[in-house]
């Protein structure tokens, strides 16, 4: 411990691996002072800037906001707020291309700055070294700090640790080429930089703090000796220039000598590293109450008439920066976010300045041409000599290009820092980088897919566990209740009789529902060409895929799909009259149209009070708006027909039983005796049952009295032998709809404004729409049956 | 405006692998320039050939792989094979020698292997390997040096023996070989070996005409012209210097033990350095990254293992000269090589890699 | 004489190396999962059941008893190289009753249109859907395997298969699809 502070005092430092010396090309903007930019006319501010989470929002479109006022806020450890840069109004907050190579495009809010700049109030502080180590802390999470110096991690986590800590180290090495923002913030503010040494001295308590910073910058090296000159625990390390000596585990090394093992951080080592940049910020955070708004941006490059570092706040869109500095740009110019080295290209200038944005690079062609195509490596092994982290390149990139995730991590991938000094001194210009990064997202992919697929094994297997212990528990629920039952009716009474004429009618529902269930099964498994005669879901899914093709083949042109429509309805109408002797198949697709429509009608009565009376009443309001007399009935006839469809088939099961079966026939014959004032009547009360009845259906809690007279009265108009009525029914079904679509046109005017009704109208419209669509599938299905 | 997506790093040092390859070209030089010295053309007419046979063979097979021919053909390493070559044929070989070398050496050995980067063998030491073992009589018939013909021999007298077999004047390669004093000359590699199965001590061998002052009439001289031209090549940083210097370093102190135990039947180290193709291997054959070991650790161990194989079969083997094979054999173990002598990623134990190493 | 010797000098050889083997294969028994486990692994474990078997274990069971291995349409190609290799049997195109695109999607309920039916929760194998009867449901994205088992029996259709978005950290490199125009 001692003998690193001693060689440190002899400037004698370690060496880490490899390194080389790309062309430095700092002198273009090294010697110009920060210039402060004029107000852009927009700002964009992503939500999130930094590793972690974003932030809640806190402001709307069409807000104003005060410069430095907090835009966004979260509880969350790894959350940082963002603020406003000046003062403005919110123009939009949306999706717009962020800072990133991929530009995708995340949450941004847009402001349009008002021109005055006025600040929200803030506190000063005068002496930061009376103020607690939490607040402190608090103040730097609040003004919105995290690391600046290329990873954007939240500087209160990294400061707020726990572990002792030897060396506060603060890196000022701007190793990458172009970039001179650090140094330029190190000449004009070095004691700005050293108050937030301080405060983080303050809060880490560190042994010793030192600053690496590469010994082609001795104007800044000077400025920072001269204001530490009284501080004995803050030493300044000048370290040979070499790349990537700026990386934080290569500072490490340099400085102490330590190497943090892999997947540990450094505080793990009782080390921590902050950029110069973040101190800076910290102070700026801490004393003059001024959040993360702007930051020193690198705007270089001989693409550039007047390459410059700039005071840019943060949402500055590139374009501006490109403006101000007079870009002239050519060919497949590229424009670099960052250092030559480590940067990513953005894809439009639209992009702004976020909190990590050191550097924006715009080189001409002859600086950074794209000529380069890749050859075969040739293994001349110089990838390995410059590797910092001791990786072996093009082992790698063999792995890599095979998609050999195993071998990727024997060769420990995940410790190459993607530094790009391989890819940099490659003869064979393979972009190295490239591939590893490739492999990195593919391996993060495949490893995220694994634990989903273990986590869906689990939850796979504890549904079927469940579903084992309901069935046993029902099981063993149902065998006491009959044996209660049982004994009950041995005891011979009244009611015994009773409950054993229930008991039997429940057995013939169980025995119809069987003979539906396994009608239903047989059927699906002749549509699977009877070869998978498996699970029903199975066969299921495997004509979905089937069918999706088919779509796929018809398209999903709305004529078309119309058109099926049409020929569904046809269809069914043409089967309706021998929907009861006929075969399985046609009416069963009845059935189920019907059973949507009864479903529909059971939603439309849930959500519209379950009062039968209200619902006759706006049936009348409906058929008043068509005033049509006769129309009444078909309509009131129309609706009956479709939840009697879905009863029939019901009924169809049920005819075992014998009393149903000698009812239904006694109302037949009432209904074709009937006037057609009766019908009327009958066909109301018979749908408000219906609906009651298809409802408590669905609740699966069925009344057996109900049932019967619903079937009942089902079978009144299903069973009909009349075809007229049928006809009658089927034309006024059509007009139905038509009438529907009018009545809710004129409630949409104004003839009734009832809200609710208006209501109603749309939903039976979504409902219609709902079952074109059950028809529509039903319809593929049956094309492909 | 948008802008051109490209992936970091975006600046690049601008050295490509065929002007890597042109380099080590250039640095053949002062040894074919002392080959010619010595020897007259026949080198130079063998390496002519080689390359054209190389050029068309690459150009044969880029056309059926359907690749990009004229960037890879002049990518400088199917003329670096045949350079390599036709240095390391003996001057007065036949004309077919050469076609067949350079065509076998790019075929066989580094396209169907799946090109540049792809081979496990040197191409060009293959080739030689592939010639020595099916024409032993053409590929061990050396001239000797010009100063010591009885005959003068002129580049068209060169031309006809390669094409012909004999002089312009009717000589045969027999006749060439013939010292005025009667006797065949051979290498001095190969006049040592023979001497010492004969029962002549080294000392005696050293009398040799064809050894002359040092090592060497002629070869150590060449042997010289690869020295500066691999010196060179390590000052521009084309190659790397651990093999080189591994290679000759123990090649010296195996041949030092050797000479300190018994001078009479072992030659002295700088003869090992000086003769034969040692200096061409050191820094052009087994530099050859393709075929090499990767490491730095790597390197050390191949070229150790080189230097070791050179001294036996120099010594003990049936032919007099070792390189090639040694070469062959230092290929075949590079894999091996490479796979135990893998650095330790930085913040990773040694135990733990040497666990992966076994693991892979 | 000596051909008896032989045959005997060969038969204790044998009768030794035979010990040895014997002793070896129970003194280093290698205690590997059983097969159907390993095969399990492989698979992508969506319970989707477009193999013909109800979840991914019933069927690893069935590989293992000789069931043909090009059935898993979610786990594609790789899959099947997997299950090739582990099996040391040759590699089969996927099963073209079974084929499907596989890119990773996720169910999506287009929540206007569920009339909360709970079909589709009863259908889900991995428990992703959430909702009670008539009410609206919705899928646990995070848990939902892609195995669109809830598609089919959705009445009115209200479900369907969405590719999973891109974010930044699950985005691949994949430069070329980034929209670049060129300056003007």
């Amino acid at each position: 411990m001692e003998s690193i502070i001693n060689r440190i005092d002899k400037n004698q430092f370690w060496k880490f691996h490899g390194g080389i010396h790309p062309p430095e090309q700092k002198f273009i903007t090294e010697n110009k002072p920060i210039r402060t930019l004029p107000l852009p006319k927009e700002l964009i501010l992503p939500l999130q800037q930094h590793i972690g989470q974003a932030g809640d929002l806190l402001v709307s479109v069409g807000d104003t906001v005060l410069k430095g006022q907090p835009l966004t806020s979260s509880a969350h450890p790894m959350a940082v707020p963002i603020h406003a840069p000046t003062s403005g109004k919110i123009t939009a907050i949306k999706d717009s291309t962020i800072a990133h190579p991929s530009a995708l495009k995340e949450p941004c809010l847009f402001i349009e700055p008002d021109g005055n700049d006025t600040w929200v109030k803030r506190n000063i502080c005068n002496d930061y070294t009376k103020q607690s180590d939490s607040d402190l802390l608090q103040k730097i999470s609040d003004a919105g700090i995290s690391g600046m110096g290329g990873a954007g991690f939240p500087t209160y986590v990294k400061a707020n640790t726990s572990a002792k800590i030897e060396f506060l180290i603060i890196n000022a090495a701007e190793c990458e080429p172009y970039i001179t923002a650090d140094d330029l913030l190190m000449k004009e503010h070095s004691p700005t930089i050293v108050d937030g040494i301080n405060i983080l001295h303050q809060i880490i308590k560190p042994e010793n703090v030192l600053i690496g910073i590469e010994d082609n910058k001795p104007a800044a090296i000077k400025a920072l000796q001269n204001a530490t000159k009284n501080l004995d625990h803050i030493r300044v390390c000048i370290i040979p220039t070499k790349y990537p000596s700026g990386g934080e585990k290569q500072l490490i090394q340099i400085l102490t000598g330590k190497e943090i093992p892999s997947g540990a951080i450094p505080s793990s080592q009782g080390i921590v590293m902050q950029n110069t940049a973040t101190c800076f910020a910290i102070a700026d955070a801490v004393i003059n109450d001024i959040p993360l708004i702007r930051r020193v941006t690198t705007v270089t490059g001989l693409g550039l008439n007047k390459p410059q570092n700039v005071w840019a706040l943060l949402g500055t869109p590139v374009n501006f920066l490109l403006e101000q500095c007079e870009l002239h740009p050519h060919d497949k110019q590229r424009i670099i976010m960052g250092g030559p080295m480590m940067g990513f290209t953005l894809p439009s200038g639209n992009v702004p300045v976020v909190k990590i944005t050191n550097c924006v690079l715009a080189p001409s062609a002859k600086e950074i041409s794209d000529e380069s195509t890749e050859v075969e490596c040739i293994r001349c092994g110089q990838c390995a000599d410059v590797c910092p982290a001791q990786l072996l390149p093009q082992e790698l990139q063999w792995s890599a290009k095979a998609k050999d995730h195993q071998q990727l991590e024997t060769l420990n991938l995940f410790d190459c820092i993607e530094c790009g000094a391989c890819a940099y001194v490659c003869p064979s210009h393979i972009p190295l980088v490239h591939y590893y990064r490739i492999g990195k997202a593919e391996i993060r992919e495949h490893k995220q897919q694994e634990i989903k697929a273990d986590k869906a094994k689990i939850r796979f297997e504890a549904r079927k566990l469940r579903l084992e212990r309901d069935k046993k528990a029902r099981e063993e629920k149902q065998r006491k209740a009959a044996e209660a039952r049982k004994a009950k009716m041995n005891s011979g009474t009244v009611e015994a009789n009773n409950e054993m004429s229930a008991v039997a009618a429940a057995l013939a529902r169980v025995k119809a529902k069987k003979a539906q269930t396994s009608d239903t099964t047989s059927q699906d498994s002749t549509t699977e060409a009877a070869a998978k005669p498996k699970n029903p879901q199975i066969a299921a899914a495997i004509a979905r895929a089937k069918a999706k093709k088919l779509a796929n083949q018809v398209t999903d042109n709305s004529d078309i799909t119309a058109e099926v429509d049409k020929t569904v309805e046809a269809k069914v109408e043409n089967e309706t009259p021998t929907e009861n002797t006929a075969d399985d198949k046609k009416s069963k697709v009845a059935a189920a149209i019907a059973k949507a429509k009864a479903k529909k009608l059971a939603k439309e009565q849930a959500d519209e009070k379950t009062d039968v009376q209200n619902e006759i009443t706006e049936e009348t309001a409906v058929n008043d708006v068509s005033e049509a007399d006769s129309k009444k009935a078909k309509i009131a006839a129309t609706i009956a027909k479709a939840k009697a469809k879905k009863l029939a088939k019901e009924q169809v099961d049920e005819k075992t039983d014998d009393q149903n079966e000698i009812k239904e026939e006694t109302t037949v014959n009432d209904v074709s005796e009937a006037d057609s004032k009766k019908a009327k009547i009958a066909a109301t009360i018979a749908k408000a049952k219906a609906k009651k009845l298809a409802k408590e259906q669905v609740d699966e809690k069925t009344d057996d009295q109900n049932e019967i007279i619903e079937e009942t009265s089902v079978n009144d108009v299903s069973e009909a032998d009349s075809k007229k009525a049928k006809i009658a029914a089927t034309i006024a079904k059509a007009k139905a709809k038509k009438l529907a679509k009018e009545q809710e046109a004129e409630k949409s005017d104004n003839s009734q404004p009832d809200v609710e009704d208006t209501k109603a109208a749309e939903k039976k419209k979504r409902i219609a729409e709902a079952v074109a669509k059950a028809k529509a599938k039903k319809q593929q299905r049956l094309e492909l049956n | 405006m948008a802008f051109w997506i490209a992936s970091s790093p975006h600046n690049h040092i601008q050295n490509k692998t065929s002007a890597l390859m042109r380099l080590v070209i250039y640095a053949t030089l002062p040894g074919i320039f002392a080959q010619w010295y010595f020897f007259g053309w026949g080198n130079l007419v063998h390496i002519s050939l080689a390359i054209i046979s190389a050029l068309v063979a690459e150009f044969f097979i880029l056309s059926l792989r359907e690749k990009k021919i004229p960037e890879q053909i002049f990518d400088g390493s199917a003329i670096l094979t045949a350079i390599l070559l036709g240095i390391s044929l003996p001057a007065l070989a036949p004309w077919w020698i050469s076609i067949l070398g350079a065509a076998f050496a790019i075929i066989i050995v580094k396209q169907l292997y799946g090109g540049l980067g792809h081979n496990p063998f040197n191409p060009a030491m293959a080739g030689y390997v592939m010639l020595l073992i099916s024409f032993p009589v053409q590929m061990t018939s050396w001239q000797p040096p010009l100063q010591l013909l009885a005959i003068d021999l002129t580049f068209f007298d060169t031309l006809s023996v390669i094409f012909t077999s004999f002089t312009t004047d009717g000589y045969s390669m027999e006749q060439i070989k013939t010292h005025i004093d009667g006797y065949t000359m051979a290498t001095p590699l190969d006049t040592v070996k023979t001497n010492l199965t004969l029962g002549l001590t080294i000392a005696e061998s050293m009398d040799s005409t064809v050894i002359g002052e040092n090592f060497g009439i002629g070869w150590e001289w060449i042997n010289a012209g690869f020295l500066a031209g691999g010196l060179f090549l390590i000052f521009k940083k084309a190659i790397d210097w651990v093999t080189p210097f591994s290679f000759l370093f123990s090649l010296f102190v195996f041949s030092f033990i050797a000479f300190t135990f018994s001078p009479d039947s072992n030659a002295s180290t700088m003869f090992h350095w000086f003769n034969g193709a040692c200096m061409l291997g050191a820094f052009f054959i087994l530099t050859d990254p393709v075929s090499g070991a990767t490491s730095t650790k790597g390197r050390m161990i191949f070229g150790a293992l080189a230097a070791l194989l050179v001294f036996l079969i120099r010594k003990y083997g049936g032919y007099p000269e070792a390189m090639a094979f040694a070469v062959l054999l230092c290929n075949m173990s590079a894999p091996l090589i490479d796979q135990y002598t893998r650095p330790r990623t930085y913040g990773h134990k040694k135990e733990q890699n040497a666990e992966d190493n076994t693991n892979a | 004489m000596s051909i008896i010797i032989a045959i005997i000098v060969i038969g204790i050889i044998a009768l030794l190396f035979g010990a040895l083997l014997g002793y070896a294969s129970i003194r280093f028994k290698v205690e590997g999962d059983p097969l159907a486990q390993q095969i399990d692994d492989l698979l992508p474990q969506t319970q989707c059941g477009q193999c013909g078997y109800p979840g991914c274990k019933p069927y690893a069971e069935a590989v293992a008893n000789g069931e043909a291995i090009n059935k898993c349409a979610p786990g594609g190609e790789e899959t099947i190289k997997k299950m090739a290799e582990l099996l040391g049997v040759e590699v089969q195109p996927l099963d073209e009753n079974h084929a499907a695109d596989n890119t990773p999607k996720v169910a999506f309920i287009i929540e206007e249109d569920c009339i909360g039916c709970t079909k589709c929760i009863q259908a889900c194998p991995v428990d992703a859907i959430i909702g009670t009867t008539k009410q609206m449901h919705t899928v646990i994205i995070d848990e939902c395997t892609g195995c669109d088992l809830c598609v089919a029996p959705c009445p009115v259709d209200c479900i369907e298969m969405r590719p999973i978005e891109t974010t930044k950290q699950s985005w691949q490199w994949d430069l070329n699809s980034i929209p670049v125009t060129q300056v003007d």
